[in-house]
């Protein structure tokens, strides 16, 4: 029996570069919303950069504005002030973990019932693909074009010595087996916070074909083979 | 009834009582007894307290608070309000009245003890950011300035009543000596409102924070222009007859109030015009000055001029005070009485020389 594939009722447009891993996020989000009913009843903050886009990608009064690194820090009071919402925020790797490292980080240690999602591509995609603490070792941005000198971050390491954070994945958007997989870790992130009202992370490698000069099918490969040597998939806690 | 009331402590139980929903803060002299105190407090009356690890925090925490519909207030001092502009400019752009409880420490930069001057018993040099803006923009925050621990209860009860009309955020002005020192307060009783319609709550199917800021009443200019035309507050002080008028604000405008008293007695015809709000500033104060006067005098606790500014805008504002000549007096720390009768008396005489 053919089984109908629903576009959800808030997504209105996609508005990323043709092969971004944004877009998927933003449809997965909407599914899921729905599926768990809180359609009438999500809030989410999204941080500065590619993630802002997305403020167009729905329908609805539930999205507000943060500043660049902040959205921990805003749906930790909406949450305080909004018990029955699920909120969330829906942040870049430049967001969370340059100017918003304190936040990403005490917002967890704190406990705070909310959940966040970072879409990493390994740069600043909507200024036009600078260097992020996400960036590898020698990649080509437009602010390292000798080689990027950093080291890529990894905030999951950190997040697991906090013993009372629900729930820590990372996924992908490569292939249809890891969008499946990745539905499963955004109802899992969902669910701890909604039933057990604690913090969850869900970490994204998205593709960014624009930035890296790729094209959409080496973007994904390079993901798989060289992006998650670093920034291993899986689900970590929960 | 009157009870003795630290100022850091009524400040805080004042805005609780105004409503307060949750409050948000990182510790920094000479204010951190504010956020002590709403740590014991708010819990015990069913509210949300969240300490900050940085100022950066705290300002946002009170953005997302606000952009439910509730009242959320934070406090700081100097650099940690610095700190802040980047949230409060964001706070007037969208249009969310939250309440900043400014409790100034003294000097540039880091403030307080070290190097050149500095005090944390506080001053009246962050008047400029406060009253002109110091993040990006064009916009402005009401501003609040009190001369009391009661005055500064008072205007913490009325803050958001008067700011949420506009959408705008409102900051209580004051200084680190009125955070720090005691006096008898009557304390009001709690008041509580319905949660705005505004307020983001998960239901909304559009935008409702935008769908105000669309109206033509909430465009920036407009706003300020009505908050300018409706919301200037100052005191009048034996003006009648004035020919001198000194213009002074918060605790700075007690020294002044015993020394014109002080002048009264020796029948030298001076009085004071106090803004009570620095932001509006009180346009209509000066125009409302006696045709007698003909020096005004602003005495400021900064170590260089900064209300004086606003002083001659209003005055180039006002036809009979246009050619009016200006005095001025600015000190880091408090004047004392026995400085401040001396320059004035060289004002009088015509000894001190005038500003330009």
């Amino acid at each position: 029996m053919a089984k109908e594939m629903k576009t959800p009722e808030r997504l209105l447009r996609v508005p990323f570069c043709p092969g971004c891993g944004h877009g998927i996020f933003v449809r997965l989000m909407q599914e899921v919303i729905e599926e768990k009913g809180l359609s009438e009843r999500y809030i989410s903050a999204v941080g500065v950069g590619c993630s802002s886009n997305s403020i167009g990608a729905t329908y609805g009064g539930n999205i507000v504005e943060a500043h660049h690194g902040r959205a921990p820090s805003v749906t930790r009071a909406m949450k305080a002030l909004r018990p029955n919402c699920f909120v969330w925020t829906y942040q870049g790797d430049g967001d969370a973990y340059a100017i918003g490292m304190l936040e990403t980080i005490h917002a967890a240690n704190a406990d705070a019932p909310i959940s966040v999602f970072v879409i990493n591509n390994n740069n600043y995609g909507m200024t036009g693909g600078q260097s992020a603490p996400t960036t590898l070792k020698g990649q080509v941005t437009t602010t390292s074009p000798y080689g990027h000198d950093g080291n890529p971050i990894d905030i999951i390491p950190q997040l697991m010595t906090y013993e009372h954070v629900g729930y820590i994945a990372r996924g992908t958007v490569t292939s249809a087996a890891e969008i499946r997989k990745l539905k499963g870790y955004i109802r899992k992130a969902v669910d701890m916070q909604m039933n057990e009202n604690k913090y969850s992370f869900v970490e994204i490698l998205s593709p960014c074909p624009t930035n890296w000069h790729k094209s959409p099918i080496e973007a994904c490969n390079w993901i798989n083979e060289v992006v998650t040597q670093k920034f291993p998939l899986g689900e970590f806690r929960g | 009834m009157k009870e003795l009331w630290k100022g850091s402590h009524a400040m805080a139980e004042a805005a609780i009582r105004a409503g307060a929903r949750l409050y948000c803060g990182y510790p920094i002299t000479p204010q951190s007894e504010i956020m002590e105190y709403m740590s014991e407090r708010m819990p015990q009356v069913g509210r949300i307290f969240i300490q900050a690890e940085s100022e950066l925090v705290s300002i946002n925490t009170v953005y997302g608070g606000a952009l439910t519909g509730n009242r959320c207030v934070t406090s700081s001092s100097g650099v940690g309000i610095s700190l802040m502009q980047e949230g409060i400019t964001s706070c007037f752009s969208k249009g969310l009245p939250i309440l900043i409880i400014n409790v100034n420490r003294t000097g540039a930069g880091m403030g307080g003890g070290g190097g050149e001057g500095g005090s944390f018993s506080g001053g009246q040099d962050d008047y400029t950011r406060e009253t002109h803006g110091g993040g990006n923009g064009y916009y402005r925050n009401l501003v609040f300035i009190p001369d009391s621990i009661q005055e500064a209860v008072d205007m913490i009860y009325n803050a958001w009543d008067i700011a949420e009309p506009y959408r705008n955020p409102v900051v209580l002005y004051t200084e680190g000596r009125l955070a720090q020192m005691m006096e008898a307060v009557e304390m009001p009783e709690f008041k509580e409102r319905e949660p705005l319609d505004w307020g983001v709550d998960g239901t909304s199917k559009e935008m409702k924070e935008y769908r105000a800021m669309n109206k033509e009443y909430y465009k920036y200019k407009q706003r300020i222009d009505l908050m300018r035309e409706n919301e200037q507050q100052w005191e009048e002080y034996l003006l009648d007859d004035a020919e001198v008028v000194v213009v002074a604000v918060g605790l700075c405008s007690r020294v002044c109030r015993g020394s014109i008293n002080k002048l009264r007695a020796q029948g030298v015809k001076i009085g004071m015009l106090r803004p009570k709000a620095v932001w509006p500033f009180p346009q209509k104060g000066f125009d409302a000055l006696p045709k007698s006067v003909k020096k005004i005098v602003c005495v400021e606790n900064s170590s260089g001029p900064e209300m004086l500014e606003d002083v001659i805008v209003a005055m180039r504002y006002t036809d009979h005070l246009k050619t009016v000549p200006v005095y001025s007096s600015t000190r880091e720390g408090l004047i004392p009485t026995k400085e401040l009768i001396p320059f004035l008396q060289g004002v009088i005489d015509g000894t001190v020389k005038e500003v330009g």
